[in-house]
């Protein structure tokens, strides 16, 4: 399962990959990493088939989760891939308006990592 | 007709009595001035006894040596001017009665003018006592008026003295109510931060947790390996490990360095200027107003662009009022680009760019945004204290003002301003190296 997470703060990468090591080992997850919208939207250009799910943090600079959030939703369509987004601010207006744009669930910093495998492995049945 | 002189010492001594009843001379005088109802009776004998004419000479004589005497007298010196108009009685008395005497028959042939002359001359006395009194009120009432006017005008003064005593205690007031109006700005701008900055923490913080927490994980799969025997996974569980450590320590000092930012930055005193990398301080800055915003309006984005310049001069400032006015330029920029973003909508991009450079012997920040823009008009005004074009509550027109306080006033730098309506504005600070 191939899995884009977009975040600007670098460091995620490596919890990512720690966090998630047996399940990369035994490739059945695979991490890719945008840290910027943009980013994300120009990786997605060539591999959106490919990615199941995507993780993005909300606020960030230039254009924000929820921006990329609808685009993803207006442009990748068939299949729609699963967006869950992660964000610090964990109210009721931002989840509002994530639900509104189409996310598919919605977690809070800091990530219960445990929460989010059970998550997958939901997703992967 | 001789009855006349008789009558002006009668007249002098009604005089003396009405006027100079409360002089200290009077008691002295008194006693004299009563026996003058004696010249009456001495007319009445004078007249029957010796005729006209030696009666008028006694008359004439009696009535001299009165006003001999009494000019002589010092106490009588007010009297001067009353004393003075007999003498056209007297010389008139005495051409008549030596006319009389000398010449009857032209006498009796003149005599209606000389009745006239002498009914005149005595008419004259209290005529000119009567001018003179008008006189003397005429400037008794001047001399009130002049006393009411001095009155109204120590009135006046006492009136505009505590007036201004009032306004001088008002002027005291607002000062204190400014430097009070400055202090809470700079509380205000504290609290902007506050939810920024609990955002910046958080960030380092989860860090700190989730590295420890993978940290653990890693340690239970490196107990595993060590125990399966291999090696070459234990020493890349251990390299990772390391790493994660490195990270801890990383995001640890910075929320530390976020926490002592925001420390000094509350402080009000401290006017110690210390060598400081403007380069981190305006990164630093750009994030916490970045964040302050959002953490207001989640809706809020923007590009932040930086540009700071490699191996710039560490410059001697006092951090947190620097900090502060680039905090305020930021936060100007934003609401700029906010502004323009509610009136063009999804299409608009918000860009806020900030340069770092060195001019000469100056440090130069560049703060551009692609907002609302600065009318001429506005231009001018916009350093002044209270000057704001936001909505009101909503800004308090200090926060320039106070940035070209620190800027200008208190690093010898200066604050520049370009700026096109409707496309967007560039603060360029400029601080002396």
């Amino acid at each position: 399962m191939k899995i884009l997470v977009v975040d600007d703060e670098a460091d995620v990468q490596p919890l990512f990959l720690q966090r998630f090591r047996k399940e990369i080992r035994e490739h059945e997850l695979e991490f890719d990493f945008a840290l910027s919208g943009e980013e994300a939207l120009t990786y997605l250009e060539a591999k959106h088939s490919e990615v199941v799910l995507i993780l993005s943090d909300i606020n960030m600079p230039g254009m924000s989760g929820i921006d990329l959030l609808s685009r993803i939703r207006h442009q990748y369509d068939a299949p729609p891939p699963v967006v869950m987004m992660i964000t610090a601010y964990g109210d009721e207006e931002n989840h509002r308006k994530a639900m509104d744009n189409g996310a598919n669930d919605f977690l809070t910093k800091p990530l219960d990592f445990n929460l989010l495998k059970q998550k997958l492995k939901t997703l992967a049945t | 007709m001789q009855v006349f002189y008789f009558l002006a010492i009668l007249f002098l001594a009604f005089r003396f009595k009405k006027d100079f009843r409360f002089v200290p001379a009077y008691e002295k005088w008194k006693p004299f001035f009563n026996y003058a109802w004696l010249a009456m009776l001495l007319y009445a004998f004078s007249q029957h006894q010796f005729g006209d004419i030696a009666t008028g000479f006694i008359g004439i004589l009696l009535l001299s040596a009165a006003l001999y005497y009494l000019e002589k007298e010092p106490d009588f010196k007010p009297l001067k001017f009353h004393l003075q108009s007999h003498y056209p009685l007297l010389a008139v008395g005495l051409v008549d009665n030596l006319t009389q005497l000398l010449f009857p028959a032209f006498y009796e042939h003149w005599d209606t003018y000389f009745i006239f002359a002498i009914l005149g001359s005595f008419g004259w006395i209290y005529a000119r006592w009567a001018t003179a009194k008008k006189q003397r009120e005429e400037l008794l009432k001047a001399n009130s008026r002049n006393a009411e006017l001095d009155r109204l005008v120590n009135e006046r003064t006492a009136e505009l003295t505590s007036q201004k005593n009032e306004l001088q205690a008002t002027v005291k007031l607002l000062q204190a109510t400014q430097a009070q109006l400055i202090q809470q700005e700079k509380l205000a701008s504290l609290g902007e931060l506050t939810a920024g900055i609990a955002h910046e923490i958080q960030n380092p913080l989860n860090f700190v947790n989730n590295f420890s927490e993978v940290s653990m994980e890693l340690i239970d799969e490196m107990t595993e390996e060590i125990e399966r025997g291999n090696t070459t996974e234990v020493v890349a569980i251990a390299t990772d490990l390391k790493q994660n450590l490195q990270k801890i320590i990383h995001h640890g000092q910075r929320a530390d360095g976020i926490v002592k930012g925001m420390l000094q930055h509350s402080r009000s005193g401290g006017d110690s200027k210390e060598p400081g990398d403007i380069n981190k301080l305006a990164d630093e800055y750009l994030r916490l107003a970045y964040h302050g915003l959002r953490a207001k309006d989640k809706t809020f984005n923007a590009s932040l662009i930086t540009n700071f310049a490699d191996n710039l001069p560490m410059i001697s400032m006092v951090m947190q009022d620097v900090g502060r006015v680039l905090l305020n330029m930021f936060n100007n920029a934003f609401y700029a680009v906010q502004q323009k973003k509610a009136l063009l909508g999804a299409d608009f991009k918000p860009t806020v760019e900030v340069t770092t450079s060195l001019h000469n012997k100056n440090l130069q920040i560049a703060v551009k945004d692609n907002g609302t823009g600065i009318p001429d008009a506005v231009k001018e005004k916009i350093m002044q204290p209270f000057f704001t074009t936001k909505p009101t509550g909503e800004g308090t027109g200090l926060g320039l003002s106070l940035s070209y306080d620190i800027i200008v006033k208190a690093h010898g730098g200066s604050i520049d301003i370009v700026s096109t309506e409707g496309e967007g504005a560039t603060f360029i600070i400029s601080l002396p190296v």
